[in-house]
C-alpha cells in the first residue's frame, strides 16, 4: 500500500517524537481509564456510606488523575503536531525536489496542474491522516484494551456484554465503511474535475470572455459541482448513519448492563459504584471504536492521495545525470549533434531523423521550417530538457550525457519560444542566470536586448514588479527580458528558439546588430521563422517534417534547395522588396 | 455589533491595502482575527435551506430531548433497585415508616437516605418486573431516539452539500465576473489556492463539524436543562464550568486563529510558489536555479510548517482542557452530592442521574473542543474565499440592447486608459474604424497595440472618453453582447482540455462538421490533423505537450473563424506559424476579413500595406493614421519605420 510505504520512508526522522506520542497517550489515557474506577469507589465507599472524608480524599486523587490526563494529551498533542505536520513539510519539499529533476518528458507526462493539486491538496490529506492518527487515533486502541479491561476487572461476569457490543459495533461500522469507501474513491477524481475545472477557466479566461462563454462556462463547472455532490451525498448519507449505529448499540448495552445488574445487585453480587464504573467503561471503550471510526473515514481519501504522491515519487526523469560525470570540456563554445533521432515514447512517427549540425564558437546556424517540423524539438535537445532517441548530441567536445548537468546548463543560455517571467522585479528575473551580476551589467544586458529605454521609462526601473509569467508586460517587452537575462548570463552557447516573433523588424535588426560582438566566442543556434532573421547566419538548417532538407549558407539554399525557396518566396513575394 | 463593525472596518482597511499594492506581502500585517463574523458568515450560507435546517433542529432537539430523558428513567430502575436491596434487609409486614423508625433507633447513617427512597417496602427485593418494564421503556426511548438522529444527520448532509455545492457556484459564477485586471494582480497559483484548497477545506469542516457541533451542543443544552430540573443548585456548580470553558476555549481559539489565518495564507503562497517552478520549470532547469528555488521553497515550507503546528498544537489545547474542567465538575457534583445523599437531601438515583448527566456532559463538551480545530481551520478558509466573493466586481452590466442592424463601426473618441494609476499608457485617443475596412495597428513594443484592441474588447475599463460600436457606447451594452459580435486570435494560445473538434467549436458549440471543417481548412489545421492518429478527436491536453506552438496557433485561428463575427480581431494571430503557412492563412483571413471591421496587429508587411487604416502608434498615442501610400508619401514616423523595419531588414 502506497500510504504506508510512505509513511515508512517519511516517518522515520520522527521516530522519537512518535514514541512521545505513545508514551504520552498511553500516559493521559491510563488516567483517563482511572477515573471511571475513581468515580466508582466515591459512589460504593463514599456516597453509599455517607462518607464525606473518602470522598474528598479520593476527590483529590481523580484530580491527579485529570490532571495527568491533560498533561499527557497537551503533550502527545504537541508530539504529534510535530511529527505530522513535518511529515507533511518532508514529503511537500520531497514531492517538490523530486519534481525539480523532472525533464520535460516527465513533465508532459503528469503535467504542471495535477503535480501542483499533487505538491498541495494531496499531500494535505496524507498529513491530515498522520496528525489524526496522532492526536485522535492513537488513544483508540489504548482506550479499547484499557477500557475491557478494566471492565472486566470491575466485574468479570458482566463482561460477556463487551464481547457482544465491541464486535457489534465493529461489524455496523464495517458494514457501513465497505458502502463508503467505493464512494470514497470515486469522489476524489470529482474533486480534480472541479479544481481542474477552475484552473482551467481562470488560466483561459481571456478567452473565456472574449468567446462569451461565461454562461457554458458555469454550466460545465456545474455539471462538475454537480457529479461532486452527487457522491459527496452518498458518503454523507452513510455517515449520518454512523453516530446513530454507534450511539444506538451503546445505548442498548447501558440498558442492557441495568437490566442485568438489577438481578444481581439484588443477589448482593454487585456494588452500585461498580455498575456505575462498568457502564463508565463500556462508553469508553465504544468511544474508542468510534474515534477510530472518524479515522477511519478519512483514510479512503488519503489513500489515493498517496496512491497520487507515489506516483510522482516513482517516477524518475528520465534524463538521469552520469555516475561519473565530466567535467572538462575539450572544445568550449561548440555544439554538435550527430545522426540525432527523437522521438516521443508511444509514438511511432520520429519528430527528429537523422540530425548533423556543427556550430562552432563564434558561428551562428539558424533553424528554419513549417510549423511542427520539430524545430522547438531540435533546441530542446541542446540543454538536455530530453535525451535523444538516437545519435548523439555534443556540448564542447563532450557528449551531453556524460556531462554534469551543471556543468551543461551553466554554458547553455536559452530564450524560449513563450518568454516566461517570473514573479518578482524586472532585476530580479535579470539575476536569473547570474545572481551576482551587477546592476551595470544588467543595463549593459538591456541595452543589447533594445530594452534599455522601456525599463527606464518604468516608474521603478529594474525595481519594476513584475508578475507572475510576465503578464504586466507586453508580448514584445517581455521577450527582450528574456533576451536580456541571457545576454546577463554570457553563456558559451546561445539557444534562441523563436526569440524574436514578438519584434517589429527594425528592433530586431538592431537587437542582433547588439548580440553581436556579445556572441564572438559563443556558438549560437538560432530558431526563427523570418528569413530576415537568419539570413546572414552562418550556416541555415532547413528543417521539413523532423528530417533535414537543405543546410548551408543563404545563397548556396537560395539556389539549391527548394522548400527554402518557397520559404523565401512566401516572405518576399510582396513585389515590392526584392 | 461593536465587533462585527470594528472588524468590518478592517476589511475594508484590508482591501484598501490590497488595492494600492501589487504584492500580497502588505497584506501580513493587516491580517485580523475574524473568527466570529467569519464564523457567522460561513452558518448564513447555509440560509436557503431553512426549511430543512428547521427541521434538522427539530429532529435533533426530539432526539436529544429523548435521549436526555433515558437517564431519568434509568435512574427509576436504579431507585427500584435499591429499593429492593433495602427493603429486604427489613422483615415483611412493617411499615415504610416503621422501618425507617427502626433503622433511626440504631443510630444507622443510612436512615435518612432510605427515608429519601419512595419505593422500599419492607420485607420485599426488587420488583424485577417493574425494573423490566422500566428497562423496555429506555430502549424505546433509545431505539426512537436514534432513529430521528439518524433522519437529523441525513436531513443536514443534504444541507450542507447543498450549501457547499451553492458557495462552489458562487465563486465559479463570481470568477466571470471579476475584472481582468484582479487576476493580472493575483498570482494564479494563490488564486487557485482560494478556489480549490479552501473551498475544499471549507466543504470537509463544514461537512464534519456541522452534524457533531450541532448534536453536542443541543446535548450540552438538554443536558443543562435536566440538571436544572432535577437539582437547581446541583445544578448551578456545573454550570459554573461552562461559562469558564467557554472563556478558556475563547481565550485558545483567539491565539490559534491567528495561526489558521495564517496557515491558509502561506498554503496559497506555497501553491503560488509551486505552481510558478512548475510552470517555469524548463528554464529553471537551464538557468541552473534549482538550487536557489529549492531553498526559496524550503523556506515557505517551513513558513508553512510552524504556522501548521502552531494552530494545530494550540487549538489541540482546548480538548484537554475542557476535559480538565468536565473532570472538576464532575468531582464537585461527586462531593456536594455524595454529601447530599448522605444527609438524605437527596435521592441516590438522583445524585447518580446528576453524576452521569454531569460525565455525559464530558463527551459532547470534548468532542465539540475537537471540533474546534476542524472548525477554525475552515473557517480561515471561508474568510479567504469570502475575500473573493468580497472583491469588487466589473462595473454594471446594462440590460441587453435590442439587436440593430450591424455594421461594425468602431470609434474611439478622447480615450484615456492606464493599468496603473500612475502610470499614463493610453492618453487622449480617438479613431474611427469605418465599417468593412481592415485596421492594422503599427508601432514598437510597449507601444499600446495589444491594450488598444483589449479596450475594443472591453477587457478593461476606460479612466475618461468613450467607445462606441456603430454609434452605441459600448458600456451601455452588456459585455457578452459585445464580445459575441467579436471574433478575437489572442496573443495567448489557451485551449482547454477537450478534443480538437470541441476546441474549434468553443465560441459556437452548435457548429456543424461542416462549419468546423470548413474553418480547419482555412486554418490550415486540417493539414496537421491529418497526422494524429485519433485526428479531430485528439485531446489537447492543458499544457498542450502534443502540440507544437505554431499547431495550438493556427487552432485558436479556426476558433475564431468558426464564430463569424462582424468585427474580427488579429493580435499577433500567426507569430508562431511558419511563413509558408502564414502565407496561405493570410489569403484565407484576408478572405474572412473582407465584409467585416477588422483589427490587425500584425509585422507583416502585406497586411499593412493592404489595411484601409494603418495606425500608427507610439507610447500609447496614435501619431498618424491613414493609408499606406499616403502615411509613406507623409514621410512621417510610419514612413521611417517602413523604412527601417521592411526595406533595410529586406536588402
Amino acid at each position: 500500500m502506497a500510504l504506508l510505504r510512505l509513511l515508512r520512508t517519511y516517518l522515520r526522522p520522527y521516530y522519537p517524537l512518535l514514541a512521545g506520542v505513545a508514551i504520552f497517550q498511553i500516559g493521559s489515557t491510563g488516567a483517563a481509564l482511572f477515573l471511571p474506577a475513581l468515580n466508582a469507589d466515591i459512589i460504593d465507599q463514599g456516597v453509599t456510606l455517607g462518607d464525606t472524608g473518602y470522598i474528598t480524599q479520593t476527590g483529590i486523587m481523580m484530580l491527579a488523575a485529570a490532571l495527568a490526563q491533560i498533561t499527557g494529551t497537551a503533550a502527545a498533542v504537541y508530539f504529534g503536531a510535530r511529527t505530522a505536520m513535518g511529515l507533511g513539510r518532508d514529503l511537500r519539499a520531497a514531492v517538490f525536489t523530486h519534481v525539480g529533476t523532472f525533464s520535460r518528458r516527465e513533465m508532459g507526462q503528469f503535467g504542471a496542474p495535477t503535480l501542483i493539486t499533487r505538491c498541495t491538496n494531496d499531500l494535505g490529506q496524507v498529513q491530515m491522516v498522520v496528525l489524526m492518527a496522532c492526536t485522535m487515533m492513537a488513544s483508540a486502541p489504548i482506550m479499547l484494551t484499557g477500557g475491557v479491561i478494566m471492565a472486566v476487572r470491575e466485574d468479570a461476569t458482566l463482561s460477556w456484554l463487551l464481547l457482544v457490543t465491541v464486535p457489534a459495533m465493529v461489524g455496523g461500522l464495517r458494514f457501513i465503511l465497505v458502502k463508503m469507501i467505493p464512494a470514497f474513491r470515486v469522489m476524489q477524481p470529482r474533486i480534480d474535475q472541479v479544481n481542474k475545472t477552475l484552473r482551467e477557466q481562470i488560466t483561459g479566461i481571456r478567452v473565456v470572455r472574449a468567446f462569451v462563454r461565461e454562461a457554458q462556462e458555469c454550466a460545465r463547472f456545474d455539471q462538475a459541482n454537480r457529479m461532486l455532490t452527487e457522491v459527496a451525498l452518498q458518503v454523507g448519507r452513510w455517515m449520518a448513519a454512523m453516530f446513530p449505529v454507534i450511539i444506538l448499540v451503546l445505548n442498548i448495552s447501558v440498558v442492557a448492563v441495568s437490566l442485568k445488574s438489577a438481578l444481581r445487585v439484588d443477589g448482593g453480587l454487585m456494588q452500585l459504584g461498580s455498575l456505575t464504573a462498568f457502564m463508565a467503561y463500556l462508553v469508553q471503550s465504544l468511544v474508542a471504536v468510534m474515534l477510530a471510526t472518524f479515522m477511519l473515514m478519512m483514510v479512503p481519501r488519503a489513500l489515493v492521495a498517496a496512491d497520487r504522491i507515489t506516483e510522482v515519487l516513482d517516477t524518475h526523469s528520465s534524463v538521469a545525470p552520469p555516475a561519473t560525470p565530466v567535467t572538462d570540456l575539450p572544445r568550449p563554445g561548440t555544439v554538435t549533434l550527430s545522426q540525432v533521432d527523437f522521438s516521443y515514447p508511444g509514438a511511432n512517427r520520429a519528430v527528429l531523423d537523422n540530425i548533423n549540425i556543427e556550430v562552432e564558437p563564434g558561428q551562428t546556424v539558424a533553424v528554419i521550417g513549417s510549423t511542427g517540423a520539430g524545430k522547438t524539438t531540435l533546441l530542446s535537445l541542446v540543454p538536455r530538457l530530453f535525451d535523444v532517441t538516437g545519435g548523439h548530441v555534443e556540448v564542447g567536445g563532450v557528449d551531453i550525457r556524460q556531462l554534469s548537468p551543471e556543468i551543461l546548463w551553466e554554458r547553455i543560455g536559452l530564450v524560449p519560444q513563450q518568454s516566461y517571467l517570473f514573479s518578482g522585479t524586472v532585476a530580479s528575473n535579470l539575476r536569473h542566470g547570474k545572481p551576482d551580476a551587477t546592476d551595470d551589467e544588467l543595463w549593459t544586458a538591456l541595452e543589447t536586448a533594445q530594452a534599455r529605454n522601456f525599463v527606464e521609462a518604468m516608474p521603478q526601473g529594474l525595481d519594476t514588479p513584475i508578475a507572475q509569467g510576465g503578464t504586466t508586460v507586453s508580448g514584445g517587452q517581455r521577450q527582450r527580458l528574456a533576451i536580456a537575462r541571457v545576454v546577463v548570463r554570457q553563456p558559451e552557447i546561445y539557444l534562441f528558439d523563436d526569440a524574436f516573433s514578438a519584434l517589429d523588424l527594425a528592433t530586431e535588426a538592431q537587437l542582433r546588430r547588439a548580440l553581436e560582438p556579445q556572441t564572438h566566442d559563443a556558438a549560437v543556434l538560432v530558431v526563427a521563422q523570418r528569413v530576415s532573421s537568419i539570413m546572414d547566419a552562418d550556416q541555415i538548417v532547413v528543417l521539413d517534417d523532423g528530417r533535414i532538407v537543405g543546410h548551408g549558407t543563404h545563397q548556396q539554399l537560395q539556389t539549391g534547395c527548394n522548400t527554402y525557396q518557397e520559404i523565401v518566396r512566401s516572405q518576399f513575394a510582396e513585389g515590392e522588396v526584392a | 455589533m461593536n465587533d462585527s463593525a470594528r472588524s468590518s472596518g478592517r476589511l475594508k482597511q484590508t482591501e484598501r491595502v490590497k488595492a494600492d499594492s501589487l504584492g500580497p506581502s502588505a497584506m501580513i500585517a493587516q491580517q485580523a482575527i475574524r473568527f466570529v463574523p467569519s464564523a457567522r458568515r460561513m452558518l448564513q450560507q447555509l440560509g436557503p435551506e431553512r426549511p430543512k435546517l428547521a427541521a434538522v433542529v427539530g429532529l435533533a432537539l426530539a432526539s436529544m430531548a429523548l435521549t436526555a430523558a433515558a437517564p431519568i428513567i434509568l435512574a427509576r430502575a436504579t431507585d427500584l433497585v435499591f429499593a429492593g436491596v433495602f427493603g429486604r434487609q427489613f422483615p415483611a409486614g412493617l411499615t415504610r415508616d416503621d422501618a425507617i423508625a427502626s433503622l433511626r433507633a440504631d443510630g444507622s447513617a443510612t436512615a435518612d437516605m432510605v427515608a429519601a427512597m419512595e419505593h422500599l417496602v419492607p420485607g420485599q427485593g426488587v420488583d424485577l418486573s417493574a425494573v423490566a418494564l422500566v428497562l423496555l421503556l429506555a430502549l424505546g426511548v433509545y431505539v426512537t431516539s436514534g432513529l430521528l438522529s439518524w433522519l437529523q444527520g441525513y436531513l443536514l448532509n443534504e444541507v450542507v452539500q447543498a450549501t457547499v455545492r451553492r458557495l462552489r457556484n458562487e465563486v465559479e459564477a463570481k470568477i466571470h465576473r471579476l475584472p481582468l485586471a484582479y487576476f493580472d494582480r493575483q498570482p494564479r497559483g494563490e488564486l487557485l489556492s482560494r478556489v480549490t484548497n479552501d473551498i475544499d477545506n471549507v466543504a470537509q469542516s463544514l461537512s464534519q463539524t456541522m452534524s457533531q457541533s450541532l448534536t453536542s451542543l443541543l446535548t450540552v443544552l438538554g443536558i443543562i436543562g435536566m440538571m436544572l430540573w432535577l437539582s437547581v443548585s446541583l445544578a448551578a456548580i456545573a454550570l459554573i464550568g461552562i461559562p469558564i470553558s467557554l472563556a478558556v476555549t475563547a481565550f485558545i481559539m483567539r491565539r490559534s486563529q491567528r495561526y489558521f489565518v495564517e496557515q491558509w495564507r502561506r498554503t496559497g503562497a506555497l501553491t503560488a510558489r509551486v505552481e510558478e517552478a512548475f510552470t517555469g520549470h524548463d528554464l529553471i532547469t537551464v538557468f541552473g536555479r534549482r538550487q536557489e528555488v529549492n531553498a526559496a521553497f524550503d523556506r515557505e515550507n517551513q513558513d508553512l510548517f510552524a504556522a501548521g503546528f502552531g494552530a494545530q498544537f494550540i487549538s489541540g489545547l482546548i480538548m484537554p482542557t475542557m476535559f480538565f474542567i468536565g473532570s472538576v465538575t464532575y468531582l464537585a457534583l461527586a462531593v456536594v452530592g455524595g454529601l447530599r445523599v448522605a444527609g438524605g437531601t437527596m435521592s441516590l438515583g438522583t445524585v447518580q442521574a446528576l453524576i452521569s448527566y454531569a460525565g455525559q456532559l464530558t463527551h459532547p463538551l470534548s468532542q465539540l473542543a475537537s471540533m474546534m480545530n476542524l472548525l477554525q481551520s475552515g473557517v480561515a478558509s471561508a474568510e479567504r474565499v469570502f475575500e473573493l466573493l468580497d472583491a469588487e466586481e466589473e462595473a454594471g452590466n446594462p440590460a441587453p440592447l435590442a439587436a440593430s442592424s450591424r455594421r461594425g463601426r468602431v470609434a474611439f473618441e478622447e480615450v484615456t486608459f492606464s493599468y496603473v494609476p500612475d502610470q499614463p499608457l493610453i492618453e487622449d485617443l480617438s479613431l474611427v474604424a469605418e465599417p468593412g475596412q481592415t485596421v492594422a495597428i503599427v508601432g514598437p513594443p510597449g507601444a499600446g497595440k495589444t491594450t488598444l484592441v483589449n479596450l475594443i474588447m472591453r477587457f478593461y475599463e476606460l479612466r475618461t472618453g468613450r467607445i462606441t460600436l456603430d454609434g452605441v457606447d459600448v458600456t451601455s451594452m452588456p459585455r457578452g453582447q459585445l464580445r459575441g459580435q467579436i471574433g478575437m486570435v489572442l496573443q495567448d494560445t489557451w485551449l482547454f482540455e477537450g478534443s480538437i473538434r470541441d476546441n474549434i467549436a468553443y465560441g459556437r458549440p452548435d457548429a456543424t462538421d461542416e462549419e468546423i471543417r470548413r474553418a480547419s481548412k482555412a486554418a490550415f489545421v486540417d493539414r496537421f490533423v491529418g497526422r494524429l492518429p485519433e485526428r479531430y478527436d485528439t485531446v489537447v491536453t492543458e499544457d498542450g505537450n502534443n502540440l507544437s506552438a505554431g499547431e495550438r496557433q493556427l487552432i485558436t485561428i479556426a476558433r475564431a473563424f468558426v464564430v463569424n463575427p462582424t468585427l474580427l480581431i488579429l493580435d499577433e494571430a500567426t507569430s508562431s506559424v511558419d511563413t509558408r503557412t502564414e502565407l496561405l492563412l493570410q489569403q484565407a483571413m484576408a478572405a474572412l476579413r473582407s465584409d467585416r471591421t477588422s483589427f490587425v496587429i500584425a509585422h507583416r508587411l502585406s497586411t499593412i500595406r493592404n489595411a484601409d487604416l494603418i495606425l500608427m502608434m507610439q507610447e500609447g498615442q496614435i501619431v498618424e493614421q491613414g493609408a499606406h501610400d499616403a502615411l509613406l508619401a507623409a514621410g512621417g514616423p510610419y514612413a521611417e519605420l517602413y523604412a527601417t523595419q521592411f526595406q533595410a531588414a529586406l536588402t
